[in-house]
Protein backbone atom coordinates (compact mmCIF):
# COMPACT_ATOMS: atom_id res chain seq x y z
CA UNK A 1 0.00 0.00 0.00
CA UNK A 2 1.30 3.46 -0.82
CA UNK A 3 0.26 6.86 0.50
CA UNK A 4 -1.01 8.09 -2.86
CA UNK A 5 -3.24 5.00 -3.08
CA UNK A 6 -4.66 5.67 0.38
CA UNK A 7 -5.46 9.28 -0.44
CA UNK A 8 -6.74 8.59 -3.97
CA UNK A 9 -9.12 5.93 -2.66
CA UNK A 10 -10.17 8.29 0.17
CA UNK A 11 -10.79 11.17 -2.26
CA UNK A 12 -12.73 8.97 -4.69
CA UNK A 13 -14.85 7.53 -1.89
CA UNK A 14 -15.50 10.99 -0.43
CA UNK A 15 -16.63 12.36 -3.81
CA UNK A 16 -19.13 9.47 -4.10
CA UNK A 17 -20.41 9.98 -0.55
CA UNK A 18 -20.57 13.78 -0.82
CA UNK A 19 -22.38 14.11 -4.15
CA UNK A 20 -25.72 14.09 -2.32
CA UNK A 21 -25.14 16.09 0.88
CA UNK A 22 -22.67 18.62 -0.59
CA UNK A 23 -23.59 19.11 -4.24
CA UNK A 24 -27.33 18.74 -3.84
CA UNK A 25 -27.26 20.99 -0.78
CA UNK A 26 -30.61 22.47 0.11
CA UNK A 27 -32.07 21.99 -3.36
CA UNK A 28 -34.88 19.46 -3.43
CA UNK A 29 -35.26 16.82 -6.07
CA UNK A 30 -38.75 16.09 -7.42
CA UNK A 31 -40.60 13.56 -5.20
CA UNK A 32 -40.71 10.81 -7.87
CA UNK A 33 -36.92 11.06 -8.26
CA UNK A 34 -36.47 11.00 -4.47
CA UNK A 35 -38.63 7.86 -4.29
CA UNK A 36 -36.54 6.28 -7.04
CA UNK A 37 -33.32 7.10 -5.13
CA UNK A 38 -34.69 5.51 -1.97
CA UNK A 39 -35.74 2.48 -3.98
CA UNK A 40 -32.27 2.14 -5.54
CA UNK A 41 -30.62 2.45 -2.10
CA UNK A 42 -32.83 -0.27 -0.63
CA UNK A 43 -32.13 -2.47 -3.68
CA UNK A 44 -28.36 -2.00 -3.24
CA UNK A 45 -28.62 -2.82 0.47
CA UNK A 46 -30.60 -5.97 -0.33
CA UNK A 47 -27.91 -6.99 -2.84
CA UNK A 48 -25.29 -6.38 -0.16
CA UNK A 49 -27.24 -8.65 2.23
CA UNK A 50 -27.34 -11.41 -0.42
CA UNK A 51 -23.61 -11.16 -1.16
CA UNK A 52 -22.52 -10.87 2.46
CA UNK A 53 -24.58 -13.98 3.25
CA UNK A 54 -23.79 -16.26 0.29
CA UNK A 55 -20.70 -14.75 -1.32
CA UNK A 56 -17.12 -15.95 -0.88
CA UNK A 57 -14.95 -14.19 -3.41
CA UNK A 58 -16.36 -15.28 -6.75
CA UNK A 59 -18.16 -18.36 -5.46
CA UNK A 60 -21.49 -18.80 -3.74
CA UNK A 61 -21.51 -20.86 -0.54
CA UNK A 62 -24.04 -22.06 1.98
CA UNK A 63 -22.48 -21.78 5.44
CA UNK A 64 -23.14 -20.58 8.99
CA UNK A 65 -24.00 -17.10 7.69
CA UNK A 66 -27.00 -18.48 5.81
CA UNK A 67 -28.21 -20.21 8.99
CA UNK A 68 -27.78 -16.90 10.80
CA UNK A 69 -29.84 -15.09 8.17
CA UNK A 70 -32.56 -17.77 8.40
CA UNK A 71 -32.77 -17.27 12.16
CA UNK A 72 -32.83 -13.48 11.64
CA UNK A 73 -35.72 -13.76 9.18
CA UNK A 74 -37.66 -15.96 11.61
CA UNK A 75 -37.01 -13.49 14.44
CA UNK A 76 -38.16 -10.56 12.27
CA UNK A 77 -41.27 -12.53 11.38
CA UNK A 78 -41.97 -13.04 15.11
CA UNK A 79 -41.56 -9.27 15.59
CA UNK A 80 -38.53 -9.68 17.81
CA UNK A 81 -36.73 -6.43 18.74
CA UNK A 82 -33.71 -5.39 16.65
CA UNK A 83 -31.18 -6.46 19.29
CA UNK A 84 -32.73 -9.93 19.57
CA UNK A 85 -32.65 -10.42 15.79
CA UNK A 86 -28.96 -9.52 15.58
CA UNK A 87 -27.87 -11.47 18.66
CA UNK A 88 -29.83 -14.58 17.63
CA UNK A 89 -28.25 -14.56 14.17
CA UNK A 90 -24.76 -13.95 15.53
CA UNK A 91 -25.09 -16.66 18.18
CA UNK A 92 -26.38 -19.15 15.59
CA UNK A 93 -23.40 -18.57 13.29
CA UNK A 94 -20.90 -18.63 16.18
CA UNK A 95 -22.49 -21.79 17.62
CA UNK A 96 -22.42 -23.63 14.32
CA UNK A 97 -18.77 -22.69 13.77
CA UNK A 98 -17.89 -23.82 17.33
CA UNK A 99 -19.42 -27.19 16.40
CA UNK A 100 -17.30 -27.25 13.27
CA UNK A 101 -20.17 -26.62 10.84
CA UNK A 102 -19.99 -23.88 8.16
CA UNK B 1 -43.38 -8.76 9.08
CA UNK B 2 -42.41 -6.44 11.86
CA UNK B 3 -44.04 -3.03 12.04
CA UNK B 4 -41.87 -1.20 14.57
CA UNK B 5 -38.75 0.50 13.23
CA UNK B 6 -35.60 -0.03 15.29
CA UNK B 7 -34.89 2.57 17.97
CA UNK B 8 -32.17 4.75 16.43
CA UNK B 9 -29.75 4.81 19.38
CA UNK B 10 -30.03 1.16 20.30
CA UNK B 11 -29.66 -0.01 16.70
CA UNK B 12 -26.73 2.37 16.16
CA UNK B 13 -24.97 1.00 19.24
CA UNK B 14 -25.41 -2.60 18.10
CA UNK B 15 -23.96 -1.71 14.69
CA UNK B 16 -21.13 0.15 16.40
CA UNK B 17 -20.10 -2.76 18.61
CA UNK B 18 -19.87 -5.26 15.75
CA UNK B 19 -18.19 -2.62 13.56
CA UNK B 20 -15.61 -2.09 16.34
CA UNK B 21 -14.68 -5.79 16.31
CA UNK B 22 -14.45 -5.82 12.51
CA UNK B 23 -12.27 -2.69 12.80
CA UNK B 24 -10.03 -4.67 15.15
CA UNK B 25 -9.61 -7.38 12.54
CA UNK B 26 -8.87 -4.74 9.88
CA UNK B 27 -6.13 -3.30 12.10
CA UNK B 28 -4.61 -6.75 12.58
CA UNK B 29 -4.84 -7.66 8.88
CA UNK B 30 -3.34 -4.37 7.70
CA UNK B 31 -0.37 -4.65 10.09
CA UNK B 32 0.29 -8.31 9.22
CA UNK B 33 0.12 -7.32 5.52
CA UNK B 34 3.00 -4.92 6.12
CA UNK B 35 1.27 -1.54 6.51
CA UNK B 36 2.68 0.88 9.07
CA UNK B 37 0.66 1.78 12.16
CA UNK B 38 0.12 5.33 10.87
CA UNK B 39 -1.03 4.19 7.43
CA UNK B 40 -3.40 1.59 8.89
CA UNK B 41 -5.11 4.18 11.09
CA UNK B 42 -5.09 6.79 8.30
CA UNK B 43 -6.99 4.39 6.03
CA UNK B 44 -9.80 4.00 8.57
CA UNK B 45 -9.93 7.76 9.20
CA UNK B 46 -9.90 9.08 5.65
CA UNK B 47 -11.45 6.24 3.61
CA UNK B 48 -13.92 5.05 6.27
CA UNK B 49 -15.57 2.37 4.12
CA UNK B 50 -14.69 -1.02 5.59
CA UNK B 51 -15.27 -3.27 2.60
CA UNK B 52 -13.02 -1.22 0.33
CA UNK B 53 -10.28 -1.06 2.98
CA UNK B 54 -10.21 -4.86 3.29
CA UNK B 55 -10.29 -5.19 -0.50
CA UNK B 56 -7.42 -2.70 -0.98
CA UNK B 57 -5.18 -4.38 1.62
CA UNK B 58 -5.97 -7.86 0.25
CA UNK B 59 -5.25 -6.68 -3.31
CA UNK B 60 -1.79 -5.42 -2.34
CA UNK B 61 -1.08 -8.45 -0.15
CA UNK B 62 -1.84 -10.81 -3.05
CA UNK B 63 0.59 -8.97 -5.34
CA UNK B 64 -1.81 -6.50 -6.99
CA UNK B 65 -0.78 -2.95 -7.86
CA UNK B 66 -1.84 0.11 -5.82
CA UNK B 67 -3.81 1.26 -8.88
CA UNK B 68 -5.81 -1.99 -8.84
CA UNK B 69 -6.44 -1.50 -5.12
CA UNK B 70 -7.74 2.03 -5.71
CA UNK B 71 -9.94 1.11 -8.69
CA UNK B 72 -11.41 -1.94 -6.93
CA UNK B 73 -12.15 0.12 -3.84
CA UNK B 74 -13.85 2.89 -5.84
CA UNK B 75 -16.05 0.39 -7.71
CA UNK B 76 -17.02 -1.19 -4.37
CA UNK B 77 -17.83 2.25 -2.93
CA UNK B 78 -19.86 3.49 -5.90
CA UNK B 79 -23.04 2.46 -4.06
CA UNK B 80 -22.47 5.39 -1.71
CA UNK B 81 -23.48 7.79 -4.50
CA UNK B 82 -27.19 6.84 -4.45
CA UNK B 83 -27.02 6.52 -0.63
CA UNK B 84 -25.83 10.13 -0.33
CA UNK B 85 -28.48 11.36 -2.75
CA UNK B 86 -31.20 9.43 -0.87
CA UNK B 87 -30.30 10.80 2.58
CA UNK B 88 -29.39 14.34 1.40
CA UNK B 89 -32.84 15.79 2.29
CA UNK B 90 -32.22 14.78 5.94
CA UNK B 91 -28.83 16.51 6.06
CA UNK B 92 -29.57 20.15 5.30
CA UNK B 93 -27.42 22.69 7.12
CA UNK B 94 -24.28 24.77 6.80
CA UNK B 95 -21.55 23.67 4.40
CA UNK B 96 -19.12 22.47 7.10
CA UNK B 97 -21.80 20.27 8.58
CA UNK B 98 -22.72 18.74 5.23
CA UNK B 99 -19.01 18.19 4.52
CA UNK B 100 -18.77 16.18 7.75
CA UNK B 101 -22.09 14.38 7.14
CA UNK B 102 -20.73 13.16 3.80
CA UNK B 103 -17.92 11.24 5.49
CA UNK B 104 -20.44 9.24 7.55
CA UNK B 105 -22.65 8.18 4.60
CA UNK B 106 -22.48 4.40 5.10
CA UNK B 107 -24.52 1.26 4.44
CA UNK B 108 -25.60 1.27 8.09
CA UNK B 109 -26.35 4.98 8.52
CA UNK B 110 -28.32 5.03 5.24
CA UNK B 111 -30.35 1.92 6.10
CA UNK B 112 -31.12 3.13 9.62
CA UNK B 113 -32.08 6.63 8.41
CA UNK B 114 -34.33 5.36 5.61
CA UNK B 115 -36.06 2.89 7.97
CA UNK B 116 -37.29 5.64 10.33
CA UNK B 117 -40.92 6.79 10.13
CA UNK B 118 -40.25 10.57 10.20
CA UNK B 119 -37.52 12.84 8.74
CA UNK B 120 -36.59 14.05 12.27
CA UNK B 121 -36.01 10.47 13.46
CA UNK B 122 -34.22 9.69 10.20
CA UNK B 123 -31.82 12.59 10.80
CA UNK B 124 -31.19 11.48 14.39
CA UNK B 125 -30.66 7.89 13.24
CA UNK B 126 -28.20 8.99 10.55
CA UNK B 127 -26.02 11.02 12.91
CA UNK B 128 -26.22 8.56 15.83
CA UNK B 129 -25.20 5.69 13.57
CA UNK B 130 -22.60 7.58 11.53
CA UNK B 131 -20.84 9.14 14.53
CA UNK B 132 -20.83 5.98 16.67
CA UNK B 133 -19.55 3.88 13.76
CA UNK B 134 -16.82 6.43 13.01
CA UNK B 135 -15.66 6.29 16.64
CA UNK B 136 -15.82 2.48 16.99
CA UNK B 137 -14.31 1.72 13.56
CA UNK B 138 -11.30 3.93 14.19
CA UNK B 139 -10.86 2.84 17.80
CA UNK B 140 -11.11 -0.82 16.71
CA UNK B 141 -8.54 -0.25 13.95
CA UNK B 142 -6.12 1.43 16.37
CA UNK B 143 -6.39 -1.32 18.99
CA UNK B 144 -6.06 -4.07 16.35
CA UNK B 145 -3.06 -2.34 14.77
CA UNK B 146 -1.35 -1.91 18.13
CA UNK B 147 -2.14 -5.35 19.50
CA UNK B 148 -1.38 -7.30 16.33
CA UNK B 149 -1.71 -11.08 16.30
CA UNK B 150 -4.99 -12.93 16.05
CA UNK B 151 -6.77 -11.27 18.96
CA UNK B 152 -10.18 -11.34 17.34
CA UNK B 153 -11.66 -13.49 14.63
CA UNK B 154 -14.96 -11.87 13.59
CA UNK B 155 -16.24 -15.02 11.89
CA UNK B 156 -15.63 -17.25 14.94
CA UNK B 157 -17.78 -14.77 16.88
CA UNK B 158 -20.46 -15.01 14.19
CA UNK B 159 -20.08 -11.32 13.39
CA UNK B 160 -20.12 -11.91 9.65
CA UNK B 161 -23.75 -13.00 10.19
CA UNK B 162 -24.51 -9.84 12.20
CA UNK B 163 -24.34 -7.51 9.19
CA UNK B 164 -26.94 -9.25 6.98
CA UNK B 165 -29.16 -9.89 10.04
CA UNK B 166 -29.12 -6.21 11.08
CA UNK B 167 -29.85 -5.09 7.53
CA UNK B 168 -32.78 -7.49 7.19
CA UNK B 169 -34.22 -6.23 10.49
CA UNK B 170 -33.92 -2.61 9.31
CA UNK B 171 -35.26 -3.22 5.83
CA UNK B 172 -38.23 -5.34 6.98
CA UNK B 173 -40.61 -2.41 7.62
CA UNK B 174 -39.72 -0.93 4.21
CA UNK B 175 -40.28 -4.26 2.50
CA UNK B 176 -43.95 -4.24 3.41
CA UNK B 177 -44.32 -2.00 0.36
CA UNK B 178 -44.70 -4.17 -2.69
CA UNK B 179 -42.48 -2.06 -4.97
CA UNK B 180 -39.64 -2.08 -2.40
CA UNK B 181 -39.99 -5.83 -1.86
CA UNK B 182 -39.93 -6.59 -5.59
CA UNK B 183 -36.90 -4.36 -6.16
CA UNK B 184 -35.00 -5.81 -3.18
CA UNK B 185 -35.65 -9.41 -4.26
CA UNK B 186 -34.65 -8.65 -7.85
CA UNK B 187 -31.49 -6.89 -6.62
CA UNK B 188 -30.50 -9.81 -4.40
CA UNK B 189 -31.02 -12.36 -7.17
CA UNK B 190 -29.11 -10.25 -9.72
CA UNK B 191 -26.17 -9.78 -7.34
CA UNK B 192 -25.91 -13.51 -6.63
CA UNK B 193 -26.29 -14.44 -10.31
CA UNK B 194 -23.46 -12.06 -11.27
CA UNK B 195 -21.07 -13.00 -8.43
CA UNK B 196 -19.31 -15.96 -10.13
CA UNK B 197 -18.56 -13.93 -13.25
CA UNK B 198 -17.37 -10.55 -12.01
CA UNK B 199 -14.83 -8.83 -9.80
CA UNK B 200 -15.99 -7.99 -6.25
CA UNK B 201 -18.17 -4.88 -6.12
CA UNK B 202 -19.51 -5.05 -9.66
CA UNK B 203 -22.38 -7.50 -8.89
CA UNK B 204 -23.73 -5.06 -6.29
CA UNK B 205 -23.73 -2.21 -8.81
CA UNK B 206 -25.47 -4.38 -11.42
CA UNK B 207 -28.08 -5.20 -8.80
CA UNK B 208 -29.23 -1.58 -8.85
CA UNK B 209 -31.04 -2.55 -12.07
CA UNK B 210 -33.29 -4.62 -9.81
CA UNK B 211 -35.00 -1.35 -8.87
CA UNK B 212 -36.49 -1.36 -12.38
CA UNK B 213 -38.50 -4.44 -11.42
CA UNK B 214 -40.58 -2.19 -9.14
CA UNK B 215 -42.01 -0.54 -12.26
CA UNK B 216 -43.99 -3.69 -12.93
CA UNK B 217 -45.90 -3.62 -9.64
CA UNK B 218 -48.19 -1.04 -8.07
CA UNK B 219 -46.64 1.21 -5.44
CA UNK B 220 -49.19 0.78 -2.68
CA UNK B 221 -48.56 -1.59 0.25
CA UNK B 222 -49.39 -5.19 -0.49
Amino acid sequence: MTWWAVFTLAAGTYVLKAAGPLALGSRTVPPPLQRALNLVSVTLLAALVAISTFGDGRSLVLDARAAGLGVALAAVWLRAPFAVVVIAATATAAGLRALGVG
Amino acid sequence: MTTTPASPWRAALIFAVSTGVIGLSFGVLARTSGLSLVMTCAMSLVIFAGGSQFLAVATIASGGTPLAAVLGGIVLNARHLPYGLAVAPLLRGPLWKRAFSSQIVLDESTALALSQPTPALGRLAFYACGCLLFAFWNLGTLIGALAGGAIADPSALGLDAAFPASMVALLAPLLRRRDMRTAALAGGVLALAATPFMAPGIPILLAAAGALAARFVREDPA
